[in-house]
């Protein structure tokens, strides 16, 4: 379980987050949503670690990950999977090589054990026989599913998934959003998901916050974000004239 | 604070030392052709251009060797060359490392615990101190043979003047000056190099900027440096 409290952070005298409190629950999809700008990739940026906030505590399973030290951090990240919006897979190693890459720096397993448990990932994603290729032979699908392999690979107890849909076709995007589902049921993880796509929110989404402006504007469950009466979040969620239509018939 | 990352302690040796082997290969081994192939031409022109310049029968012929010597030894090989492989290997360091932070593979090695900052960059350091000094010396050799072999072909200079010219008056220490300045030169160049690549920020054109400013710093740094060992080691 993660939990932020009282979150602050400002670049110069932009405030950029504003008194964030939110929980994530293990076993569930928590997903934070918000308008481009927002502050959703800057709240998972300090989640992570790669952001230092200007106050407040990001808890892991009640250790507070803002005021620890270098190793201490290094120990919980080692726990961490993080699936980019651009997959940041490393262009330079093949797909093995990069599922490969976290075994090799951070376990004792020989060859053979990383080869197989490699294999496993690559199997669980669909992807089998890939091994060889480079992310630049693969396509972008592709490349977000190995991008999952690897942050797999090490079993973590927590998933990042930053915009995990940004540029798929909506079948690909589905492919990849009950993937994320899947492995949080099966590994048991607390996975965080920042997206703006309401299919995402309805498809996979145990538990909700919304963004807007840097503050927490709301927080509930799938089924309760249809029927909200927050403006800014209605705003939101009914912003396609698809969405009205299908408010109004229900 | 940069250079503090880079070195701490590594996570797994065994990954660094097989990084250092792909960068002695990259940075080096990859370098080889370009460096041979200027030496000689640089070696050659060097003796064209002193042996035409003799026109005085006070100056003895094994000048000619003397000066493609000395200029190979004090100056070409460590400082012309160094400047000449920023362009290839400082922008392709920069490039490489600006690429990864702009798509964000760098935050990927520190999610997962990874120092990014030693992972990429020391073993970029120590490949190239280490394989720089052979390269000088290759060209070292490469530039009097090129010397020797436009001598012999076009009959300015006999060959065995330029063999005596090339023995005259050398002091070994000129030898150890030009390899302090290799190493001296490729730290400096590689940490400039690994700097504007790790700060880069935003896009494709902001790599190119990083890339661009890595060849100016270093060059720039390099002259100051080679100023300095020069007036400290030779004077």
């Amino acid at each position: 379980m993660i939990e932020i409290k009282n979150i602050y952070k400002s670049f110069g005298d932009k405030e950029v987050l504003k008194d964030i409190s939110f929980s994530c629950f293990q076993g569930k999809v928590n997903i934070i949503i918000g308008q481009s700008g927002s502050g959703k990739t800057v709240l998972t940026k300090c989640m992570v670690g790669l952001h230092k906030p200007d106050s407040g505590q990001i808890l892991y399973e009640g250790k507070d990950f803002v005021s620890m030290e270098l190793e201490d951090k290094k120990e919980i990240r080692k726990n961490l999977g993080m699936l980019f919006q651009a997959s940041a897979l490393f262009d330079s190693m093949t797909v093995e090589e990069n599922i490969m890459f976290p075994l090799t720096m951070f376990t004792d397993m020989d060859r053979k054990a990383m080869l197989r448990r490699t294999n496993e990932c690559l199997e669980r994603v669909n992807l089998e026989g890939t091994n060889k290729l480079y992310p630049a032979e693969t396509s972008g699908g592709m490349q977000k599913r190995i991008a999952i392999a690897r942050a797999i690979s090490v079993k973590p107890g927590y998933l990042f998934c930053d915009e995990p849909n940004s540029g798929l076709d909506p079948q690909t995007a589905i492919v990849i959003d009950n993937l994320i589902s899947e492995l949080t049921k099966e590994m048991n993880i607390t996975t965080v998901v920042i997206t703006h796509d309401m299919n995402s929110v309805m498809e996979i989404g145990d538990h909700i916050m919304f963004i807007y402006e840097g503050e927490k504007w709301w927080e509930g469950t799938k089924e309760a974000i249809l029927r909200s009466d927050n403006q800014e979040l209605n705003d939101f969620v009914y912003a396609s004239n698809f969405m009205k239509t299908l408010r109004e018939k229900f | 604070m940069l250079i503090n990352r880079v070195f701490s302690r590594p996570e797994k040796w065994k990954i660094y030392w097989r990084s250092i082997i792909d960068e002695i290969d990259k940075i080096g081994v990859s370098s080889l052709g370009i460096v041979a192939l200027m030496s000689v031409f640089m070696g050659a022109v060097i003796a064209l251009q002193t042996a035409t310049n003799i026109d005085t029968p006070l100056i003895p012929d094994y000048t000619v060797g003397f000066t493609a010597r000395q200029s190979f030894i004090l100056e070409f090989a460590p400082t012309m060359l160094v400047l000449i492989l920023v362009g290839k290997v400082g922008s392709n360091i920069a490039s490489e490392i600006g690429t990864m932070k702009v798509t964000e593979q760098i935050d990927a090695l520190e999610i997962m615990g990874v120092n990014s900052a030693s992972y990429l960059i020391l073993p970029k350091i120590i490949g190239g101190v280490f394989i720089f000094p052979f390269l000088i010396a290759i060209s070292m050799v490469l530039g009097i043979f090129g010397g020797w072999f436009v001598c012999i072909a076009t009959g300015v200079v006999s060959s065995a003047d330029y063999i005596y010219g090339i023995q005259y008056d050398f002091r070994p220490f000129h030898v150890v000056y030009a390899f302090i300045k290799t190493i001296v030169f490729a730290f400096a160049m590689i940490t400039v190099s690994s700097y504007h690549g790790y700060y880069s920020k935003g896009s494709a054109l902001e790599v190119g900027k990083s890339s661009t400013d890595a060849v100016v710093y270093s060059s720039i740094l390099i002259l100051i440096l080679n100023y300095i060992l020069t007036q400290l080691l030779l004077i």
